[in-house]
């Protein structure tokens, strides 16, 4: 069988049915494989959204995103994608195509080192060096991306090995004597976070991407009504416990809630969960959770103690150690209501800060529109967001309700990552609306995804928050760079309205929060693509914000 | 100045591990003093050698990240007290003054080398031990006249039952 033929065979028995990718001379025999099988290859118009699209999908079921690219440019182009995946901890399995083996090394057209340029952006990767290696380098890829710490793998398959024909097999498993996952906690780790949690007068309880990854949703919101313990999230986290939940106290970081901030601030124990301690989750680092003790629930073991120092911690499965943990605070004593002046306090802290009306501006708020956009939308509506302020206003004042609801680039932040995404997330939920939250200048970056929504029938909406303005480093030139506007103004072009339907898309421009509501509507009933261009204040900030240095405490909350 | 610590690991004998290996010591930005690779009884599986300066929590960092790596199989830091550590160095120096061939000759004996090759204007010495005593031996030759200078970094092996088992 040639290298070709197994490599689709490998990709079914992989359970795929779906890839994005951008094709070339590289990858010529594999797509000429794929004409005629069931897969469906949904052609993106750059490789970066190609990316971004498996990303997307990924995210959305929890299932290994598929995405493929040609050898030199088109591998390179993919690499923000992956970028962006592996850092998200999102299982995205990359194919590029490289040039035949006899040339690889030698400078020859269209050839990168991908291998090398990829090492630092992906969990793995893998050069094949013969068609018998594919079957095995794929079952691989989809064991690595999607097992532990979920990530991105690229496999990097030379055009001779897709042609030539050689016996091959089809491995049912796979297994590296260097990687082992470990799921079980260590049941000691479990009895110490019990016992230090059953001690708790001030516990504070911060959900991670992690608890997404591990469906563990339940298990927090469960040890959480036990403990009477506010939730926070970062920003990966967000959607794990319902924002209506009476617990919930928002996002936690530098765009954090007031009350997330400060209860972290004040908290005694700090149970994290599945999260990493980022630089945006954490700010100043000597004042994280300064008077807490932190407990750490994480699978991937190199991230306890690298940025902030724990007690205790519990390597494993996010789901089975909060299991572990519920089970052994059962048998414990304690007294969840003597945290009732805890509780009190999140709700004074809870209505601290609400934004400001400003009723003489003339612009529709973002804010505003984010709760507006809630409204319109079902509960179960994929929601994923461009960089920048839009992405701080939908994480801040969209309310999420669910897991997998609501996805950006946190680690990453790439700008461009939302559109794509969105299209991406569509095809793995073809029955909810999806939305993508943008600013003007992200969507810019991949709006060529346009095409791809339009001809794969991938219809989603993208609401523009339309600054005309790279915002969010606009407001921190006027905070800390005296408003001195350098390279941030995006001038009047393009008209977006116009972009849309040169693509086939609907374009509309609301002026009211009515109007803005319908067209959200019309765009759900007519399922069409829709790109909903929102003139906002360019002059608009995004609050609260911890300056850059200060610790979370530190919160402005106008300018 | 940071302490300097030993890590030995067992990685997959296959291309690319040595640069995955050097790129996370450099992306995360640890410092390698030294590094040496080699063969190991089971043909698939390579041992290497790291010394480099670090604090016990960089240290940490370390051995967790290198754990995380798909290729690397078992990963050990090495007690000083309870490890055998080992460096070569050969040495080329100027020994065109009898002088100093005399000289060269009784420090290679102290540190018991021995002379490979012997030249009318220079000689080279092959000298083995601990990476302190060859920082010495070198310090000591110095004024003699260094020409070449090639080290293989450490290598190390525990005392006793000590393994670094997969
Ligand atoms: C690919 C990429 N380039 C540059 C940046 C730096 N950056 C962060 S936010 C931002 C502005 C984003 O502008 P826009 O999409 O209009 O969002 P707004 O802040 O206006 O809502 C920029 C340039 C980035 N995050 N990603
Ligand atoms: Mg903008």
């Amino acid at each position: 069988m040639s290298g070709s033929k197994a490599f689709v065979e490998g990709l079914k028995r992989e359970n795929v049915d779906i890839m994005f990718g951008v094709t070339g001379g590289a990858l010529l025999p594999i797509c000429d494989e794929l004409w005629g099988s069931d897969l469906r290859f949904v052609m993106a118009r750059h490789e970066q959204g190609a990316a971004h699209m498996a990303d997307g999908y990924a995210r959305a079921l929890g299932r290994v995103g598929v995405c493929l690219a040609t050898s030199g440019p088109g591998a390179t182009n993919l690499v923000t994608g992956i970028a962006t995946a592996n850092i998200d901890s999102s299982p995205v399995v990359a194919f590029t195509g490289q040039v035949p083996l006899s040339l690889v090394g030698t400078d020859a057209f269209q050839e990168v080192d991908i291998i090398g340029i990829s090492a630092s952006a992906t969990k793995y990767n893998i050069q094949v060096r013969s068609p018998s290696e594919i079957p095995l380098a794929i079952k691989s890829a989809f064991h690595i991306a999607s097992t532990g710490r979920q990530g991105a793998v690229l496999v990097d398959i030379p055009k001779d090995c897709q042609i030539d024909v050689e016996d091959i097999e089809f491995p049912d498993e796979v297994s590296f004597r260097g990687y082992k996952v470990n799921l079980e906690p260590n049941p000691r780790e479990m009895d110490w976070a019990a016992t230090l949690l059953s001690k708790a007068r001030r516990p504070v309880i911060m959900a991670g991407g992690g608890v997404i990854s591990s469906n563990a949703s339940a298990e927090v919101i469960k040890i959480a009504d036990m403990l009477m313990a506010p939730v926070v999230t970062s920003l990966m986290g967000k959607g794990t416990v319902p924002s209506d939940h009476p617990l919930f106290a928002g996002l936690c970081g530098m765009h954090g809630t007031g009350e997330a901030n400060l209860l972290v601030s004040d908290a005694d124990i700090l149970l994290v969960v599945g999260a990493r301690f980022s630089d945006r989750t954490t700010a100043r680092l000597e004042d994280f959770g300064r008077g807490a003790k932190v407990i750490h629930i994480d699978i991937d073991r190199s991230e306890v103690d690298k940025n902030v120092e724990t007690v205790t911690r519990v390597i494993g499965d996010a789901k089975l150690a909060l299991q572990g943990i519920i089970e052994r605070l059962a048998k414990l004593s304690y007294e969840p209501r003597a945290n009732g002046d805890w509780i009190k306090k999140m709700n004074k802290f809870k209505k601290q800060y609400t934004p400001p009306e400003r009723p003489n501006n003339p612009h529709m708020r973002a804010p505003a529109i984010m709760k507006a956009l809630r409204k319109v939308l079902p509960r179960n509506a994929l929601v994923t967001t461009e960089v920048g302020q839009n992405q701080m206003w939908a994480a801040l004042y969209f309310d999420a309700y669910a897991p997998r609801t609501f996805f950006t680039s946190g680690g990453l932040g790439t700008m461009g990552w939302g559109f794509p995404a969105a299209i991406g997330a569509k095809a793995a939920r073809p029955d909810v609306p999806v939305v993508d939250i943008a600013g003007d200048g992200s969507f810019a970056m991949t709006e060529n995804s346009l095409a791809t929504a339009v001809e794969e029938n991938l219809p989603v909406i993208v609401v523009v928050l339309n600054n005309r303005m790279l915002g969010m480093v606009a407001q921190w030139q006027r905070f800390f760079y005296g408003r001195r506007y350098m390279a941030v103004k995006l001038g009047e072009y393009p008209d977006f309205v116009k972009l849309a339907e040169a693509y086939g898309a609907v374009g509309v421009r609301p002026e009211t929060i009515g109007e803005f509501e319908k067209a959200v509507q019309t765009a759900m009933d007519d399922n069409l693509t829709t790109v909903i261009d929102v003139p906002i204040d360019p002059e608009e900030n995004v609050f609260p914000m911890v300056p850059p240095g200060k610790g979370l405490r530190d919160l402005m909350v106008e300018a | 100045m940071l302490p300097l610590n030993t890590i030995a690991f067992l990685v997959e004998n296959k291309a690319g591990v040595l640069f995955n290996v050097s790129n996370m010591f450099r992306r995360r930005g640890f410092n390698i003093e030294s590094i040496s690779v080699g063969a190991v009884e089971d043909p698939q599986v390579a041992r290497m050698t790291v010394s480099v300066y670090a604090d016990s929590k960089e240290l940490n960092q370390i051995v967790l990240q290198l754990e995380k790596m798909v290729d690397v199989i078992k990963v050990k830091r090495l007690d000083p007290m309870r490890s055998i550590m080992r460096e070569m160095v050969l040495i080329k120096l100027d020994t065109v003054d009898p002088m100093a061939r005399e000289e060269t000759l009784r420090h290679v004996n102290a540190y018991h080398g021995l002379i490979l090759h012997i030249d009318p204007e220079s000689l080279i010495a092959e000298v083995t031990g601990e990476p302190e005593a060859i920082d010495e031996f070198i310090s000591k030759t110095r004024p003699i006249g260094i020409e070449e200078i090639s080290r293989t970094g450490v290598t190390a092996l525990e005392k006793g039952n000590l393994k670094l088992e997969r």
